[in-house]
């Protein structure tokens, strides 16, 4: 059960991780995307940190929903409304329990950006990351497995579609993003 | 990379401000936003807000084109990526006076999820929005398993025609059926002879070699269907214009428009040779040219290179073609 305090360290992770990886991002975005990833990764984390950096939040919904609006506003792309309408299915849960708030995530990407599974996005890491945090089995290697599985995968959706089967052989950049997004909160569990 | 920019996190917000202070008689700045709208808002009271808006560096897209008949405001986005749905909601507040707003997304999936969340919040605020995605780059396949053609130098043509609507006092929902009847005959092909550097990237997005061209590039530096040795003009004109009639399948005595666009740093020199060549071979094929159009329209910051866009026409869309139009860009 996550409290404000785990999702505040979650996200400084988060945030450490891709300012570190910003241009390891915008890399794997050039060959199948606009080389933008990281970039809009960086400015919208930068944002989410001026938010909840030393400010009190009553319960974890509402640390969830201003995440949520700072990477709406801040990210721009085709990875900001997905991401924040993840974290804003997770504020909808109300509590911190993430056995039902990263299949929340899943349902709000799915929503928004229609992708199913293999087509090559953030969705072929949340969809295995959903099933593994039921069975209590979500790890790094799970979440590496999963991010890697996109390499041999050909996009049909998003801009790296516009490539078609020389898609192949890149890991998408947003599923590598949503690896270190999953990955720093299982650091920050502990 | 060779740029005069500052930090190059402040390239949008500085350009944005350096221009409407050049231009502060046709536009005004939302203040801390990427928004820009018409100076002489209230000269469209009444009549349907069109607004328009995706990444910067494909200037005078989209900002030139706010004015008098053609968009009533644009949103700028960071340089290639969407502008995010609170600043489109802004946009859509100011320049709606009741008759509503409709909006002109390219088709990337960025554009249309952000505008989409925006269009949301317009709804709950009991705005009358409704939009159409243009997806006029025919050098991508349309089907099921793609995101569909992207959204380039042909939304030129659908900010004037839809502009021109607006103005002359179209409603809402006739500006959304002009939209879905002009769209399909809107296309566009590109060819680039060197790639674009995103200022915070500092790399190009892709590289060419110097006798080296690729045609079917879009307007981020996504890849193209073909590279080859560079040709003279007239076999570049072959190649565009076989594919779009691969694509139309004209008939003689058709009636088209026609716009050359550079994509940045090929002179106008280039561009009206190209054009003499394109309009010979629409002669050759027996079409009706109604509306010429040569410049940079629909760029990608410092790529080299030209799209061609066709539209097929009849009598009314060349009159909201030539309809009088006041913006720094068209
Ligand atoms: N429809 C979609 N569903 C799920 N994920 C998607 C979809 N479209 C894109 N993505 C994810 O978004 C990532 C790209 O995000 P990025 O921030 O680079 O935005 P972008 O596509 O470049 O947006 P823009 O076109 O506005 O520049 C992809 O790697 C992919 O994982
Ligand atoms: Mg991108």
């Amino acid at each position: 059960m996550l409290n404000v305090e785990d999702v505040k360290k979650w996200m400084e992770n988060f945030d450490n991780v891709i300012q570190e990886q910003r241009a390891y991002l915008s890399d794997l975005d050039t060959p199948i995307g606009d080389g933008d990833h990281g970039n809009n990764m960086a400015r919208g984390m930068e944002a989410v940190m001026a938010a909840i950096t030393d400010k009190d939040f009553a319960d974890v919904p509402s640390i969830f929903k201003t995440i949520a609006m700072s990477l709406i506003s801040k990210v721009g792309g085709a990875s900001g409304p997905l991401y924040g309408t993840a974290f804003m299915e997770m504020a909808k849960i109300g509590n911190g329990d993430v056995k039902e708030l990263i299949p929340a995530a899943l349902a709000g990407i799915e929503k928004r950006g229609k992708a199913v599974p293999g087509e090559k996005t953030m969705v072929d890491v949340w969809t295995p990351a959903s099933a593994l945090v039921q069975k209590d089995a979500l790890t790094v290697e799970g979440i590496d497995q999963a991010v890697e599985s996109t390499k041999e995968m050909v996009a049909t959706k998003g801009r790296a579609s516009y490539v078609g089967d020389r898609s192949v052989g890149h890991i998408d950049p947003g599923a590598m993003s949503s690896g270190y997004l999953l990955k720093a909160l299982l650091k920050a569990e502990g | 990379m060779k740029k005069i920019i500052n930090d190059p996190k402040d390239v949008v917000d500085e350009m944005v401000q350096g221009l409407v202070r050049s231009y502060p008689d046709y536009l005004k700045r939302i203040p801390e936003t990427g928004v820009v709208y018409r100076s002489d808002l209230e000269k469209i009271k009444g009549k349907v807000g069109i607004v328009s808006g995706g990444g910067s560096g494909h200037e005078p897209t989209h900002a030139g084109f706010v004015g008098n008949g053609m968009l009533s405001a644009a949103v700028c986005g960071e340089v290639f990526t969407s502008p995010t749905p609170d600043q489109i909601f802004e946009a859509i507040k100011q320049v709606d006076s009741g008759a509503g707003v409709f909006l002109v997304i390219k088709n990337y999936s960025g554009d249309v999820m952000n505008f989409e969340m925006a269009q949301d919040m317009a709804d709950m605020e009991d705005i009358k929005v409704k939009s159409i995605v243009v997806d006029d780059d025919i050098a991508v396949e349309n089907s099921t398993y793609t995101q569909g053609r992207r959204g380039v130098a042909g939304t030129v043509f659908m900010h004037k025609v839809l502009g021109a609507a607006a103005d002359q006092g179209a409603s809402l929902d006739e500006i959304e059926e002009l939209a879905q009847k002009i769209l399909p005959n809107i296309k566009t092909i590109a060819v680039a002879l060197s790639g674009a550097t995103v200022p915070e990237v500092g790399k190009p997005g892709f590289t060419l070699a110097d006798d080296e061209i690729e045609y079917g590039v879009g307007i981020h530096g996504e890849p193209g269907y073909r590279r080859e040795k560079l040709q003279p003009s007239k076999a570049l004109v072959e190649e565009l214009v076989g594919k779009l009639n691969d694509e139309f399948k004209f008939e003689k005595g058709e009636k088209v428009a026609v716009l050359v666009n550079g994509m940045g740093a090929t002179p106008l020199m280039e561009q009206y040779v190209f054009m003499n060549d394109v309009l010979n071979k629409l002669d050759e094929l027996g079409l009706n040219v109604e509306f010429t159009k040569v410049g940079n329209l629909m760029t990608s910051l410092e790529m080299a290179g030209i799209s061609l866009t066709i539209f097929r026409v009849n009598d009314d869309l060349v009159n909201n073609l030539n309809y009088a139009t006041h913006t720094i860009g068209w």
